[in-house]
């Protein structure tokens, strides 16, 4: 028995017995639990690296309704070297115009003016359905060329045990039971996890009392590709804060944030979701465009992690390990970046090129990154909701002036857009040898810039690399087995100096599989980069 | 040298953080006293009587 637990966007990976399910128990190097993004992303990674990689679900397609809508550049610079970023920007929507109201007044708009010489936009939005499917579009197409990646549909883990180094799993199907074992199991299973229920294992943080009504519309209408967000809105009973932006397919996200005592049955009546959809619409267009409710909810939100995302051969990735409030979009972007950083650490561990103990480093870098994002989505929650007197006495002062003075707006915050942590000092980086731009410190992910027929990212998307920028050529550098290619740039554009040079003539970066910077230098030194190198595995230099 | 009107604090979200954990705890009388403490001290910092006359202006 496999319990329906939701109703499912698009049927992507239907139920198959498969011969697993009668004969020998089979082991997998790799069991990922859990076929949302960041599993399905994982589990691309590995698959084009080569190592298999088994994703179990319990329902047998992308699940229907609110869940992430806004996916920030660097899932897509991700999903543009897993192959399958192209399907994502075509579909989703682009927009740089915000508005900002307090009450009655417009405070102010801004134009987030994207940066050139990037691939791929600032961010879009996009219903997480989507982003599921292009995925399992890509999964199919490694699948066709050899990747050995496999996804069960409607494959419920019910039971597990731990042994010291691989885990079995007691699996039921729409068939009945069959047992697996994995080398390393990946609890992809999102905010309730079973998995992690299944181990006891706590998840603590803090819960904040609020509650918030989200209701998607269909609008044909021609209204602005613009995000407009109120504090205090005028329009009646709408509560702390409203949010309007859009969606592909003709569809807005609208939020209301309705407070802590509220009665969800009675709020959730389409009645009154009308009422206040059309007070927010008609408030700035004058009168109330054609729209259709598409979908309704209400949610309350926490921000919390487990204590570590790593418990022997048993990893953590996106919510299943963290939680953070929407603001921000840090949910799935976040998740996204756990699954890359777990991705080629598995693969060098399972292929015996680096030692397991590399995969400790694949939880503190993540514990860092998810305290950043909790840190940022906590900033975002309390000005949008003062919890004392004093606070809101300043959050309105802010609001107020930033209406008249430029130096208010950079802190007003209705969400701080997601990007990736820098791991600064962590111990598989350095040395910082060039006097470069702090934006490509080692510890950073690489920035984006025009080369020759493309962009940078397009040719560091194979393991390791060295991106070696002048006229000096740098060689090949094996260390430990993994060898570092170079990707050699005599003639930087404009974009790649200022990002990678600054006042430097010329560089030498080595740069991870998951595009951070390892560490830098001014000039090529085979030894020091050999070094480097073994480091960035924990290897020791 | 005339006041400030454009963004001039480095991560204004760390500041403002900052700042509002500076009056955890204190009971609204409390904190009413502290923002006045913390105006005459940064007043202080700023001296020049023209950038405080603009500035009782701008925050009107």
């Amino acid at each position: 028995m496999v319990a329906v637990r939701y109703e499912t966007a698009f049927k992507l990976y239907p139920y198959e017995k498969v011969a697993a399910q009668t004969g020998a128990v089979q082991r997998h190097p790799v069991v990922i639990v859990g076929g949302g993004p960041v599993g399905l992303a994982l589990a691309l990674d590995l698959g084009k690296k080569g190592t298999p990689a088994l994703v179990l679900d319990d329902h047998d397609g992308a699940g229907l309704g609110s869940k992430a809508i806004c996916f920030a550049k660097r899932t897509l610079d991700i999903a543009s070297r897993l192959g399958a970023s192209a399907s994502m920007v075509d579909k989703g929507v682009v927009w740089n115009v915000g508005k900002v109201f307090h009450g009655d007044g417009n405070l102010f708009k801004f134009d987030l003016l994207p940066e050139s010489g990037h691939r791929n936009p600032a961010f879009i939005n996009l219903q997480q359905p989507y982003f599921e499917r292009f995925l399992v579009d890509e999964i199919r197409n490694a699948q066709n060329a050899g990747a050995p990646i496999e996804i069960r549909g409607r494959n419920s883990v019910s039971s597990m045990t731990q042994h010291s180094d691989y885990t079995s799993l007691d699996i039921e199907t729409p068939d009945g039971p069959y047992q697996l074992e994995a080398d390393y199991l990946i609890a992809c299973d999102g905010a309730r996890s079973s998995i992690r229920d299944m181990m006891g294992l706590s998840f603590d943080g803090r819960v904040f009392e609020d509650n918030f009504l989200i209701a998607d519309v269909e609008m044909k209408a021609d209204f602005p590709t613009e995000r407009w967000f109120w504090f205090e809105p005028p329009f009646k009973n709408s509560g702390q804060s409203a949010l309007l932006h859009k969606q592909p397919d003709d569809i807005w996200r609208i939020d209301f944030q309705l407070g802590w005592d509220i009665d969800r049955d009675k709020e959730l009546d389409p009645e009154r979701i009308r009422a206040r959809v059309d007070a927010m619409l008609s408030s700035q267009a004058g009168s109330v465009p054609e729209y259709e409710l598409h979908w309704t909810s209400i949610y309350t939100f926490q921000c919390r992690r487990m204590d570590t995302f790593r418990h022997g051969s048993v990893l953590f990735a996106g919510d299943s390990a963290h939680q953070v409030s929407p603001f921000g979009a840090r949910g799935a972007n976040s998740g996204v970046q756990d699954a890359e950083n777990l991705a080629w650490k598995l693969d060098l561990v399972l292929k015996g090129l680096a030692d397991d103990s590399l995969l400790d480093t694949y939880a503190t870098e993540r514990e860092f990154g998810a305290d950043e994002n909790i840190l940022n989505s906590s900033r975002a929650t309390d000005f949008m909701t003062p919890k004392s007197k004093v606070s809101k006495t300043f959050r309105n002062a802010v609001l107020d002036l930033a209406g008249r003075h430029a130096f208010a707006r950079p802190i007003v915050n209705s969400g701080r857009l997601s990007v990736p942590c820098t791991y600064d000092g962590f111990d598989l980086f350095g040395p910082d040898a060039l006097s470069g731009p702090k934006v490509t410190r080692p510890g950073a992910t690489c920035p984006d810039a025009p080369v020759k027929e493309g962009y940078l990212l397009d040719h560091l998307n194979s393991g390791f690399h060295i991106l070696s920028i002048g006229e000096d050529a740098s060689k090949p550098v094996t260390s430990n087995g993994i060898t570092a290619n170079v990707v050699q740039i005599c003639t930087p554009s404009e974009e790649l100096r200022t990002r990678y040079l600054g006042d430097e003539p010329q560089a030498v970066y080595l740069i991870r599989p998951d595009q951070h910077v390892v560490a830098r230098w001014p000039s090529f030194d085979e030894k020091a980069v050999a070094d480097a190198l073994s480091n960035s595995i924990g290897k020791g230099a | 040298m005339s006041l400030i009107l454009e963004p001039n604090i480095p991560d204004p979200d760390g500041f403002y953080d900052e700042l509002l954990r500076a009056h955890e705890g204190l009971t609204d009388d409390e904190s009413e006293a502290f923002n006045a403490r913390l105006i005459l001290t940064l007043c202080n910092h700023i001296g020049d009587r023209e950038i405080l006359r603009a500035a009782l202006e701008a925050a009107k």
